[in-house]
């Protein structure tokens, strides 16, 4: 009760900070200060601070299973294992704002902290603008999804957590992938900032470039875990769907990456200032949209916690201002400030840069119209439909071929103009390439040209990386990324071209075969927990040589809400895995069993780890050259 | 006469043009060829001729209509005026059952039978598909 209590207030006291910094800074702006006086550094602590304590409030409320608290009730259960009655603070609409507003209010501190050498005008532009998402925010939260309401009659049992919501990757999916979504709002603060006080220019994107790799990083992360989450938990054996809700994440981080590349040209050679710009103000944008369509009840999915439309229209509304704002901004400085040399279109790395980006936004418009599409249908002529894997398949596979070539040659260019040389070596691995491509497509049985061509991009862009790897005098960090992105490509097409798999309905005793395996399912077991009873069906694997391989998939029927889910058993090996689920449909004898073989799963998951590990090195390795 | 950078940048623009609505063009072709309709029996009893693309259908699962053998499901989907016949050999979802929503995705065969490919997932008891709540509130 008193947490609930000190939780609200704390939130009203930092909505108070908020509206006090903002005055603060315009006063400061006005004055010309020099420096930014600890006052206002103090007060963004404290506005963090304030945050903080509502957020630790509500995880305690969350702990103690304190049901006068209205989300903790709705979303939380006494039987519930303590890891999950945590997790379960931001498994709910009001608790994943709230997370938000301390990712948003903490990335604005670190903000503070690491540009202690910046501009004072641009710091205190950057919290103005940063400050106004964050009221922005504040009111929302407080207003429609306020996290500690309370209820009369306190409750003395809560309605639990949406089982599927109750695993491991899942639990830590939303912070992680909060970093990098909410992160980039103070990329959309500081690039307005920089317009303003005109401090686009090498040491801006220096300054900003850290930012950039932290939300690309984190985003990164967070993705590659609700994608795991995806593929084992509901028990479909794919890892990503094109849904709408992966649609939303992915596209803030297509334009990370465009930014990514762009920040850096703008570092080294001060290019593509207003695209820069541009690029900051669509990434933040996207993930506003991202956040309306998830909040607002217009997709269905897992995401949705609750459809209230206020909740919608005010972020709609809210984004629009931004969005405005960032307009007007952006065409009263445009041509103050932005002193470009004319760009010329040579064989450099400028070029390579501004084609990578090329690309990267007709990907981005693709993924952009199938998520959009569907909605707009809906809203304007009641037709419901929806936009399947094909549409993104044609759209986007034969695009990838020239990216990745212009990808495997773009990290070897120079700035400004490059000389290239065809050498023994550049022979040596195309010839490698077509040897190893055509082995592959023999090996798996396509004989389909555009895979064979896919496959031919995929190895050259793999082979290329390494070798550039060996190089001294390359960045490290770009190309060990872009390794594992040539990795992720492979594994991917490699995975959806030899996937098997087979569905049966069967009783105890029966077996069935797929390829060279029999699979016996030998008995069921059923399992009592704390939280859910299990039926746990006991399946053996007979693999050509004979070996046996035990996979026990299980069926939960959790009591708090009463539901059942599935919990594949996954063998998982070097180059495949086995990957098995069982299903019961009420009063019917059989059950549903469907058994796979993925291949290279492992290596979706690892080469995304890769491309992650490449940011990382890039932040830690900044003070040694960093180059794109 | 213009000068040479003023053509260039003409140049510049029309083919920037062209290509921007080239795209368009071919991504909206690809967006109608690929999008998938959803529709509810009593639609699709309205249609006048079965389409050979893909099609969603949503409804409530006929009691006692359920038959399973090895490799198939056979069920009826009903919006209680119009019925129709699916035969599916696939994983269901957790939640399907008798008297429960359910969205089938396959191709129809005529107007009374689809043979469905896929049945999609409910992710909790409260939720349904939009177009099932949509179909059934009819």
């Amino acid at each position: 009760m008193i947490i609930s209590q000190l939780g609200y207030y704390s939130l009203i006291f930092g909505l108070l900070t908020s509206i006090f910094i903002f005055f603060n800074s315009s006063i400061q702006l006005k004055k010309n200060n020099l420096v930014i006086s600890d006052k206002t550094t103090g007060l963004i602590g404290f506005q963090f601070f304030f945050v903080f304590i509502s957020f630790i409030s509500l995880i305690y409320s969350f702990i103690i299973s304190d049901f006068s608290n209205e989300t903790v009730y709705n979303n939380s259960h006494t039987t519930k294992p303590l890891f999950y009655k945590i997790t379960g603070t931001w498994g709910n609409h009001e608790g994943s704002l709230l997370l938000w507003l301390l990712v948003l209010t903490g990335v604005l501190l670190g903000f503070i902290f690491k540009s202690r050498n910046e501009p004072n005008n641009y710091r205190l532009l950057t919290t103005l603008f940063h400050q106004i998402i964050v009221i922005g925010f504040f009111i929302f939260v407080l207003k429609t999804s306020n996290p500690f309401n309370e209820i009369f009659p306190v409750q003395t049992e809560g309605l639990g957590l949406n089982p599927i919501l109750q695993d491991p990757a899942l639990g830590i999916h939303p912070p992680i992938l909060y970093l990098g979504y909410v992160g980039t709002s103070i990329i959309f603060s500081a690039a307005l900032a920089s317009m303003i006080s005109n401090y686009v220019n090498k040491s801006w994107a220096k300054n900003i470039k850290f930012w950039i790799l932290f939300s690309w990083i984190f985003l990164t992360g967070g993705i590659l875990l609700g994608s795991i989450w995806a593929y084992y938990e509901l028990g479909w054996g794919g890892f990503w769907f094109w849904d709408p809700v992966e649609n939303v994440s992915l596209m803030p981080w297509l334009s990370l990456t465009a930014l990514l590349h762009c920040i850096v040209t703008l570092e080294k050679r001060e290019l593509f200032k207003k695209w820069t710009i541009v690029l900051c103000i669509i990434t933040f944008a996207l993930s506003m949209v991202g956040t309306f369509l998830v909040r607002s009840g217009i997709l269905n999915s897992v995401h949705t916690f609750a459809n209230d439309p206020s909740r919608g229209i005010y972020i709609l509304t809210f984004l629009l201002v931004l969005v405005l704002l960032s307009f007007v901004i952006f065409i009263i400085y445009e041509n103050k400030n932005f002193t470009q040399k004319s760009e010329i279109f040579t064989l450099s790395k400028e070029t390579a840069v501004l084609i990578n980006n090329w690309f990267i936004l007709y990907f981005l418009s693709v993924v952009l119209i199938g998520t959009i599409y569907p909605i707009f249908l809906d809203v304007i002529l009641d037709e419901q439909i929806s936009v399947g894997p094909p549409f993104y398949n044609k759209l986007i596979l034969p695009f990838l071929i020239p990216f990745v070539l212009f990808m495997s040659i773009g990290p070897s260019m120079k700035w400004i103009k490059t000389n290239f040389k065809f050498g023994a070596k550049s022979f040596f691995v195309i010839v490698f390439t077509m040897v190893l491509s055509f082995f592959t497509v023999y090996f798996i049985g396509e004989k389909n040209i555009f895979i064979l061509l896919l496959f031919i991009g995929f190895f050259y862009l793999l082979l290329k990386s390494l070798d550039q790897l060996r190089e001294k005098t390359k960045n490290f960090a770009q190309i060990f990324s872009h390794t594992g992105f040539s990795l992720l490509l492979i594994s991917i097409l490699l995975n959806s071209f030899s996937s098997r798999e087979i569905v049966k309905n069967i009783q105890v005793g029966e077996s069935f075969t797929l390829k060279n395996e029999k699979i016996i399912f030998k008995k069921i077991a059923i399992e009592k927990e704390k939280n859910y009873e299990s039926i746990v069906g006991f399946f053996e694997i007979l693999d050509d040589k004979n070996t046996i391989i035990n996979l026990q998939p299980e069926i939960r029927i959790y009591n708090e809400p009463e539901m059942a889910t599935s919990e594949a058993s996954i063998k998982t090996t070097l180059f495949k895995d086995r990957f098995i689920t069982i299903n019961i449909i009420k009063d019917q004898n059989f059950f549903n069993v469907r058994y796979q073989h993925k291949p290279f799963m492992i290596w979706i998951w690892i080469s995304t780890l890769i491309i992650m590990l490449g940011g990382m090195f890039a932040i830690f390795r900044k003070n040694k050259e960093v180059n794109i | 006469m213009y000068s040479k950078k003023v053509k260039l940048r003409f140049v510049f623009i029309v083919v920037f043009l062209t290509l921007i609505a080239l795209t368009t063009f071919t991504v909206l072709k690809v967006l109608k060829d690929n999008v998938v309709y959803f529709k509810s029996p009593s639609e699709i009893n309205l249609l006048s001729e079965i389409s050979n693309k893909k099609i969603r259908v949503g409804g409530m699962v006929k009691k006692d209509s359920v038959m399973m053998n090895n490799n198939k499901i056979n069920f009826i989907i009903t919006d209680f005026k119009n019925e129709l016949y699916v035969t599916f050999s696939g994983t269901v979802p957790n939640l399907f059952e008798e008297e429960k929503g359910v969205v089938a995705e396959g191709f129809l065969n005529d107007k009374k039978f689809l043979v469905a490919d896929k049945i999609l997932a409910k992710h909790d008891e409260n939720y349904m598909p939009p177009e099932v709540k949509k179909s059934l509130g009819e």
